[in-house]
């Protein structure tokens, strides 16, 4: 590492637990020993507030000891504003921070003074940041850092990844190389599947059953992660495995819709080692010093195996020991799964996608934070913009354009001349109009897309104590009287208060709603290769006894995926029609072929409510039965008006909604904000629907394409698979679920299709209704059949 | 076209799907919060800049409303503008539009809270408008009777099977009907909030809009 140190860019690729964050700053500390000065020398940026608190402590701790004179400070959203006041006056040596919040550092007038005699950048867990719009908008960010002091040099710490190059490519200021430092992997981790005398049941996520044997593994080890894919699993898991734990052994449960007060105190129970086991998602994953863990246990199917082995390498955070790990199916089709993701792992597989071009949202964002800085020259910006490598090849075109929308609103229609943004000066140089507007440009920085979430407390007579935060949609399904989880404890809904979710502690031994929404889990595009491989053996003695059962009753009811065939099983449940199509073409592929689908069976009367999409297959319900699949697959057809079907669906409606607030169109919706009802909200929807029809061309819908894109396949790959299949359908019609379709009943990630059958389901509601109040009146005859309408 | 057809204080009367009342006893087209120039007063106000469509559609569907009743008369039932200024501010086509859609017909500018005082328009302006046994004004009042205003925007939500459907709505009792906000840019307001459970009587009904405008017990 100090051999390397005037490198311009430098990445470290290093296992976890191999001491790579202290590595990176042993120049710093070098350099500061050898030549003590004053002002911001070294600047650190990890992806969570609570790793650069942590960072903060351990590297402290041996300076002081040493007696060298470094002041070292963590700047974050946790920070008090005193602080961070006096930060900027006066820097300290090593700085830690967060993308979001260097971002913000950098829209200050006195940035320039603030940064001066910056001599190196180091980002922490950079493949965490590497593959998202917060990598995308640190990289603007040091690309400005890189203008104000030339000399910088960038320092990279990252796990394993399949692609080094890729994110040495982003790193490195464009077109400068970047070294790479390759790490000992160390030992090869220890990875089992968790075998149990009770077989996992044929669907479902919380995996029940293994409670006694997680609980045998957790007695064995001094402290054991259990991990799950979301959160409101985690809940039930934790409620579950707590009615079990007779022993009483110390477990705390640990997710980003906890209380942060609840959360810290967990965090650091576990670093004092209080804790024998911790429930909990993904917040856990980066960070905190995992200290004595010497388990891992994952829940469910690994979703990413890339991630599944970030994680297990944190276990055994000793260099030398090999990490160990079990994984829990939570259901058969998971057994499958698990297996897949072994067989990966133990080929050192890790998947990924190649990221595209910098995302122009992401772009616009940054242009206005350069304004909050003051004047700046838009040739300048543009050439620094190009330093970056995601946006290395951004045309001016483009730029202009993001300049424009920054500006005016870059409508066709030019209305706000009196009230745009940014103003032109002389030559090439804008400003900010009104200069108050750098208040609402700062609040809104920043790429993480928060679902809008609601406060959850204990009613005030019970004290108020805070529980956590649910999301909204969820919160909107709530009457009172219904029970939900949520911190490990079962509670009643009571009401809505000042836009706080009131609730009261319940001994029901069930909730009545056990749900979060929650959002879909990115996942793997390699593991389903693998799966049907799987499916096509003759027996499955390599499997458990199980479920090689349950892949022989799916084989006798219906039939296994077979490849170079299509096959769809259509059956009745929950008073619904439902259609799987297992066509094993990865995620992105089945969220298109249900955009496609959908789109003719609204066409052919069969009303469809919803899609949802995994790895495997894409299931569809609706309200009528699916009789000859053929016609759905006929080509003209599928393209005829897609590209209105596609601009009236939720899934665009969703990227728009997150574009636009990165770019700042919206603002985001900040809960102070709308608890003093000082902020104008609009429904992204109808802006949506506005553009759409009045200016299809807007940057924003454009951006809108593209972003959605990322998470679709290309059409013609479809027409591909259309024209593959064709002829080679086995469609079947069952009585009931099949084996294999029954864990899809229960994916996260469903997209709603609003069409002819939700005026059905309305109309039938409000009968419902009426009759019940004793008001049903004779309705007259529905007259011409609804007409498909974007925006309902 | 869809309409729920109800009677109100010895009226018959159609919710449209749009969201405006028809009578068509009276030949009268109703129509309640416009907000037109929306866009505008925001950019003044904050700088954010939506985009500025939104009065030609609430315009478009206006007049596509007009042209399917051949309305002779129209009410305009208060927060038509914004605020005073974005009435001025309207560009020189949206005043030709409004004028068009005048011609001929008995205009009405029903005076509502974003738009008190008169604005430069052709029409009568009113604070409200007694007309055989209804009363059009823009907020409710305590004791309304035959009484029909708009102002809080009410929207409704009904849970169906596997699906929570939220829609722009009109309220009815036997003394006061509120109608839904007409405008492109406006929220809502549900149903089950404490203003609108207190001033409709128990046995209120929502009507939502939409294709087929669905009429249920109002949820509170």
């Amino acid at each position: 590492m100090l051999d390397r140190a005037d490198a311009a860019a430098l990445l470290l690729i290093a296992p976890t637990g191999g001491g790579k964050t202290l590595a990176g700053f042993l120049p710093t500390l070098v350099d500061l020993a050898e030549a003590p000065r004053d002002g911001l020398h070294t600047l650190y940026i990890s992806p969570l507030k609570a790793l650069a608190a942590d960072i903060r402590r351990n590297l402290t701790t041996p300076v002081t000891e040493i007696g060298l004179p470094i002041r070292i400070e963590d700047r974050t959203g946790d920070t008090p504003a005193s602080r961070k006041k006096r930060q900027r006056a006066d820097p300290p040596h090593i700085m830690l921070t967060t993308p979001e919040s260097l971002a913000l550092l950098t829209s200050y007038e006195d940035a320039p003074r603030i940064f001066q005699g910056l001599k190196r950048v180091v980002v922490d867990e950079i493949h965490a940041l590497a593959d998202s719009k917060r990598g995308d908008q640190l990289m603007l960010a040091l690309g400005r850092l890189q203008r104000l002091c030339p000399d910088l040099r960038r320092v990279g710490l990252s796990a394993t990844v399949e692609d080094p190059a890729a994110i040495a490519r982003q790193l490195a200021r464009h077109p400068d190389p970047c070294d790479i430092l390759m790490a000992d992997p160390g030992p090869a981790p220890d990875i089992a599947m968790l075998t149990t005398a009770e077989p996992p049941p044929w669907s479902g996520g919380n995996a029940a059953y293994a409670i006694p044997a997680v609980l045998t593994a957790v007695k064995a080890h001094k402290t054991t992660l259990i991990f799950h894919n979301t959160r409101a699993q985690a809940e039930i898991f934790f409620h579950n495995l707590w009615l079990a734990n007779d022993e009483g052994l110390p477990i705390g449960i640990h997710h980003g819709s906890l209380d942060r007060v609840q959360r810290e105190r967990v965090e650091a129970a576990m670093v004092r080692g209080d804790l024998r086991a911790i429930v909990c998602t993904g917040s856990l994953d980066l960070g905190i010093d995992w200290g004595d863990v010497d388990l891992v246990i994952q829940i469910g199917a690994p979703k990413n195996v890339k991630r599944l082995v970030q994680r297990i390498g944190r276990a055994n955070h000793r260099y030398n020991a090999p990490s160990k790990a079990l994984l829990v199916p939570a259901n058969r089709f998971e057994v499958v799964e698990c297996h897949a993701a072994l067989d990966a792992v133990r080929a050192g597989t890790l998947d990924g996608d190649p990221r595209g071009a910098g995302p122009r949202d992401v772009l616009c964002q940054h242009i206005l934070i350069t304004a909050c800085a003051g004047p700046f020259d838009a040739n300048a910006l543009y050439d620094e913009v190009r330093t970056v490598g995601a946006y290395a090849g951004l045309s001016r075109a483009a730029f202009d354009a993001c300049l424009d929308f920054c500006a005016t609103g870059g409508y066709a229609l030019r209305a706000y001349d009196q009230w745009q943004r940014l103003v032109q000066r002389p030559e090439d140089t804008w400003q900010l109009r009104d200069p108050r507007a750098t208040r609402q440009i700062r609040m809104n920085i920043g790429t993480i897309q928060d679902t809008d979430t609601l406060k959850v407390r204990l009613r005030r007579s019970r004290g108020g104590k805070p529980l956590g935060e649910i999301e909204e949609g969820f919160a909107a399904t709530l009457t009172p009287g219904d029970t939900f989880l949520i911190g490990g404890q079962i509670v009643r809904y009571e009401g809505l208060r000042d836009m706080t979710v009131e609730v009261s502690r319940n001994a029901a031994k069930k909730p009545k709603v056990a749900t979060f929404l929650g959002t879909k889990f990115a996942t793997s595009t390699q593991l389903s290769a693998r799966v049907i491989e799987i499916f096509q053996q003759d027996d499955w003695s390599d499997l458990p006894g199980h479920t090689a059962e349950w892949l022989g009753l799916q084989r006798s009811r219906s039939q296994l995926p077979k490849p170079g065939r299509l096959l769809i099983e259509s059956f009745p449940h929950d008073g619904r029609e439902q259609t799987v199509f297992y066509g094993f073409a990865g995620r992105n592929g089945h969220q298109t072929l249900g955009l496609l689908l959908t789109k003719r069976m609204e066409e052919m009367g069969l009303d469809p409510l919803g899609f949802v999409a995994t790895d495997y297959a894409t299931l569809i319900w609706g309200l009528k039965r699916l009789q000859d699949p053929a016609p759905l697959f006929d080509l003209a057809a599928l393209e005829d008006g897609m590209d209105t079907w596609l601009a009236g669906n939720a899934v665009m409606k969703r990227t728009f909604r997150a574009s636009a607030t990165i770019a700042g169109l919206i603002q985001r919706n900040t809960p102070s904000a709308r608890k003093t009802g000082r902020q104008a909200t609009f429904s992204s929807d109808i802006l949506y629907d506005t553009l759409q029809k009045y200016d299809p061309n807007h940057l924003l819908l454009q951006i809108t394409r593209e972003e959605a894109l990322r998470g679709l396949v290309d059409f013609g790959r479809i027409r591909e698979m259309a024209e593959r299949v064709a002829g080679r359908i086995d469609h079947l019609t069952l009585p009931r679920v099949s084996p294999l379709a029954a864990p899809m009943l229960l994916e996260m990630g469903r997209v709603p299709v609003k069409g002819a059958a939700e005026e059905k389901l309305l109309a039938e509601e409000a009968a419902r209704l009426m009759e019940t109040a004793g008001l049903a009146q004779i309705t007259p005859p529905p007259s011409d059949k609804p007409k498909w309408r974007v925006g309902w | 076209m869809n309409c729920h057809n109800f009677s109100f204080c010895d009226a018959a009367l159609k919710a449209m799907p749009s969201g405006a009342l028809w009578w068509p006893a009276e030949e009268l087209l109703c129509v309640s919060d416009l907000h037109l120039g929306k866009s505008e007063r925001v950019a003044r106000r904050s700088g954010q800049s939506l985009p500025p469509y939104e009065t030609r559609d609430t315009l478009t569907r206006l007049g596509s409303d007009l042209d399917a009743t051949n309305a002779r008369k129209v009410i305009c039932l208060g927060d038509s503008f914004d605020d005073l200024t974005a009435a001025q501010s309207l560009s020189e086509d949206e005043r030709l539009w409004i004028a068009r859609l005048q011609a001929g017909r008995h205009w009405i500018w029903i005076e509502g809270n974003h738009d008190p005082g008169p604005v430069e328009f052709a029409g009568e302006h009113l604070q409200q408008l007694t007309l055989q046994s209804l009363t059009f004004r823009h907020i409710a009042e305590t004791c309304g009777q035959g009484e029909v205003s708009g102002h809080y925007h009410p929207k409704v939500r009904v849970a169906t099977r596997g699906r929570l459907i939220s829609r722009p709505a009109f309220l009815v009792d036997a003394a006061r009907l509120i109608l839904p906000a007409y405008g492109t840019y406006t929220g809502g307001l549900t149903s089950d909030a404490a203003r609108l459970s207190q001033i409709m009587q128990p046995k209120a009904l929502a009507i939502l809009t939409g294709p087929r405008p669905t009429c249920v017990p109002m949820p509170r």
